[in-house]
């Protein structure tokens, strides 16, 4: 019976683009920033890295597909490179492989980089895609923020809360990001508007207005891993950070095609959650995590999420939201960084700029928005619409 | 011999209506003479709308008028199908469910498309579904634009307990342009009325009467009724010339609806069957180059299946800027998402076309689960290989979820979707279409055959079920 993946694998090196609209930038310029971040960071040269995973996912407009983005850009000695991509879960993915592969024993370092360049794709928003010939017949032509605007309806009628509420308690999670990330230099949004500012936004897909919304941003991230015997071999000044739980819950169709299933909430994220916690040993996620990066596309997804991740009660995130329970100050900090909210969303970056953020947290190296002691924290990344997505959760923290 | 006519019969008339005035007004800096016209409203299809899907709602309606009839034939009728060389009808045929053994013709070229086409299946004694569906395109400004309305009507035709007994008509071809469309030209090109109406429908008319009354062993006088597409002053002199002025003219529904083209008196006789006593005779006539005359006479059985009543029409709109940029004579700027390449890979289609068009989706044998789309493992059991063919056409829905998304592009933002329930099991994401606003969750839903996309590179339109609210559920 395999044990999992729990402090098997850690993090030596972490390193995080600026976030942005980053027109001076193309995609070798934001893996070069975070690269350079990371090596430093880890303390090795380029030829101790054994293999390498890349994430991208709109990889047709700007990146390329296949290994080569990375290993031509990094003048990479020809070692292994794995392309990978899982929607909006592709950074957690290249996190995953690069694990795996330290915890095989296969390899002893890895590196997995997340990158997206959005801004040269000339949208607001995510771009315009096919669906594949089939699937464009019937589906509708929808959005991003109309696929997750659902969520909104369909929670407010199962819970009976009133769509004003729950407007202010979306517009509650924005204004507490938006204050986070006005502390963080590598967001993309540093602005702290008002809730007022926020629920008189111009309406995107109802009940989402633009503050709900994540920013559309450029961006890479990059971790570096071995295993915590070499880590711990090379004296690294700071305390030693290990994987608890990588887990990952597809959907397997259910809530595109059954009705069981009532659009208010995400059927695979409590299915990580369940697996990931078990894995991290962890039996009380609301008192054992210190931080949670989670994936906030849209202020209602992060709402609806806090009951996926079991950190808030079925119908009552609305309430804790309000209550202030995962502000700063609150029981478990949510988006200390800023969150997807204030650095945009560049899809493959996504998941591994969350890690770097408990990377730093848990290292007291976050600077201006440092938490007190915090020792263990969780990411959480939805690929895909609720409708059919892949829920990604990485625990990650101090070696025990 | 056994009693032919009518066995089941059905209109559909898209519910937007653009008031007559909002036209004038705004073609009154460059002809002021069109406030002559200014009554009423005309009715438009959304922006998903045209010839096929107007065709296939009306034949939906009026195979459920006339319950278990199965027809052996079907045959459009329009003067604006959207394809020129694909099978209109072989698309209705199959929207419709009505299977592959069916027969299927398309009938154009002349606003009698559709009464010729009704004769023929008449006198040919042939179990025939007659659709008839115009969207007829019109100048900004022309006295056609305010005058025409879009519409369908249905009849299936044949054997047995009639709604409406035929008997008898006659025709007559006389090559009068009176208007013309070419495929250079897309709109009506239209002389001028009173020389159709005195040379034309004054002097072609009667005789076409004439002779279906002696075809039906009638009198002039037998007749209760007149459907002829023609305002009453246009009328009145054929009407007199053939012996027919003590006979009412039925209304020709151009003040709420407009002139609907070729399945114009089919929809008027639909309208008629709607209220008319059993023994009332009626006359039928369709005009273009040429005349047809038909006559019918209601029968008792007309109680048990009357015509349903055709969609509730909204109440009328202005928005004659939304009306010009759905009939694409102004082109708004609808961003970058509007250039989305909708090429349809046809080899798909085919392969998935009863799904597409025919909404058939899965029932699995092993589990019961009904699913949308069919599927090789069962959504429920996961067996393999276990559904059978089961439409979602006639399904009733409950919205799960919505939103009005105003990022995505549509011809009619916002773009409205989400989540629909089907009462036998099953979940479609879907559009839902003629959005009005005022929609919630659990709001009962049907569905209806649409345009799902316009590939304007290829010139080409597909189609999609989508879902509207049920009026008067909630």
């Amino acid at each position: 019976m395999a044990k999992g993946i729990r402090d098997k694998v850690a993090i030596i090196g972490m390193g995080c683009s600026r976030f942005g609209e980053r027109w001076d930038c193309g995609y070798d310029d934001l893996m070069v920033e975070a690269y350079q971040e990371a090596i430093e960071d880890a303390g090795i040269d380029k030829s101790e890295i054994d293999a390498a995973w890349l994430g991208v996912f709109f990889d047709e407009q700007n990146t390329g597909k296949s290994a080569l983005p990375l290993s031509m850009t990094l003048r990479l000695p020809n070692i292994p490179v794995t392309r990978v991509e899982n929607l909006c879960a592709t950074g957690t993915e290249a996190l995953r492989g690069a694990v795996y592969a330290v915890a095989a024993g296969a390899v002893d370092v890895a590196l997995a980089m997340g990158v997206e360049k959005l801004k040269d794709t000339g949208y607001s928003g995510l771009p315009e895609r096919t669906k594949g010939t089939f699937e464009d017949l019937y589906l509708p032509n929808n959005t991003a923020p109309g696929a997750f605007a659902q969520l909104a309806a369909a929670y407010a009628a199962k819970h009976g809360v009133d769509m004003g509420d729950l407007k202010r308690a979306m517009a509650h999670v924005s204004w507490k990001s938006h204050q986070n990330g006005s502390l963080n230099p590598k967001a993309h949004l540093r602005s702290k508007p008002t809730m007022e500012q926020i629920l008189q936004a111009p309406m995107i897909a109802s009940p989402l207005g633009v503050y709900d919304c994540c920013g559309v941003s450029d961006g890479a991230a990059c971790a570096i891993v071995t295993t915590p015997e070499r880590a711990r071999a090379m004296g690294k000044k700071y305390d030693l950070v290990t994987i608890k739980a990588l887990q990952l819950a597809p959907s397997n169709g259910v809530e595109m095609s059954h009705n069981s299933w009532d659009g208010s909430y995400t059927i695979t994220t409590p299915m990580a959650a369940r697996r990931a916690y078990e894995e991290a040993g962890i039996s009380d996620p609301l008192e054992e995590l210190d931080l949670i990066e989670v994936h906030d596309c849209f202020s209602i997804t992060e709402l609806v999420v806090m009951e996926d991740l079991f950190l808030s009660e079925r119908g009552q995130a609305w309430k804790d939201v309000l209550n202030g329970k995962f502000d700063r100050d609150g029981v478990v900090p949510c988006q200390i960084d800023g969150g997807l909210k204030c650095f945009g969303h560049p899809i493959g970056a996504s998941g591994l700029r969350m890690v770097y953020e408990i990377y730093l947290q848990v290292q007291g190296r976050a600077g201006e928005r440092q938490l007190k002691n915090p020792r263990l924290g969780l990411t959480h990344n939805l690929g895909g619409i609720p409708n059919r997505n892949i829920a990604a959760i990485t625990i990650v923290g101090l070696m025990d | 011999m056994n009693d032919i006519g009518i066995l089941g019969a059905a209109s559909y008339v898209p519910a937007a209506r653009l008031s007559r005035q909002a036209i004038a007004r705004a073609h009154a800096w460059a002809n002021p003479a069109l406030s002559a016209e200014a009554r009423g409203t005309r009715s438009y299809g959304f922006w998903d709308e045209d010839s096929i899907t107007m065709a296939v709602e009306a034949a939906r309606a009026c195979l459920k008028a006339a319950k278990d009839v199965t027809p052996e034939r079907l045959v459009f009728a329009s003067t604006t199908a959207p394809f020129l060389d694909r099978a209109n009808s072989a698309v209705v045929a199959e929207a419709a469910g009505l299977g592959p053994m069916i027969a299927t013709l398309d009938s154009a070229g002349s606003l009698r498309a559709a009464t010729s086409a009704l004769r023929d299946a008449l006198e040919g004694r042939r179990r025939t579904l007659l659709v008839a569906s115009d969207q007829r395109p019109a100048k900004p400004a022309s006295l056609q634009e305010m005058r025409y309305g879009d519409g369908a009507a249905a009849v299936l035709v044949g054997e047995g307990p009639v709604i409406a007994r035929y008997l008898g008509g006659a025709s007559r071809v006389v090559d009068l342009v009176d208007h013309y469309r070419t495929v250079e030209s897309r709109t009506d090109y239209a002389l001028e009325e009173r020389w159709v109406r005195d040379e034309g429908i004054s002097k072609i008319v009667p005789a076409a009467i004439r002779d279906a009354l002696a075809a039906a062993s009638l009198q002039a006088s037998d007749i209760a009724m007149v459907a002829a597409p023609f305002a009453p002053r246009l009328m009145s002199p054929a009407l007199k010339a053939a012996g027919l002025d003590q006979v009412p003219l039925a209304d020709p529904l151009f003040n709420a609806i407009g002139d609907t083209g070729a399945p114009h008196p089919i929809l008027m006789l639909c309208d008629m069957l709607q209220r008319a006593e059993p023994g009332t005779r009626i006359l039928v006539i369709g005009f273009g180059q040429g005349v047809d005359a038909l006559v019918f006479e209601v029968t008792d059985e007309v109680r048990n299946r009357r015509p349903a009543p055709a969609v509730e029409a909204w109440e009328a709109d202005d928005n004659y800027l939304r009306f010009l940029s759905f009939r694409g004579e102004i082109r708004l700027d609808w961003g970058m998402r509007a250039e989305r390449d909708n090429r349809t890979a046809l080899s798909t289609f085919f392969r998935k076309r009863q799904a597409v068009t025919g909404f058939v989706g899965g029932h699995c044998t092993a589990c019961g689960m009904h699913q949308f789309p069919k599927s090789r493992a069962c959504v429920e059991c996961g067996a393999i290989d276990t559904q059978e063919d089961y439409s979602f056409a006639d399904s009733v829905g409950r919205i799960k979820t919505f939103t009005e998304d105003w990022q995505a592009y549509t011809p009619a933002p916002p773009l409205v979707y989400g989540n629909v329930a089907f009462a036998e099991g099953g979940n479609l994401l879907m559009e839902i279409t003629d959005f009005q606003g005022g929609i919630s969750v659990g709001q009962k839903v049907r569905m209806v055959f649409r345009i799902k996309d316009v590939d304007d590179r290829r010139g080409f339109r597909r189609y999609f079920w989508k879902a509207v609210a049920m009026a008067g559920e909630a």
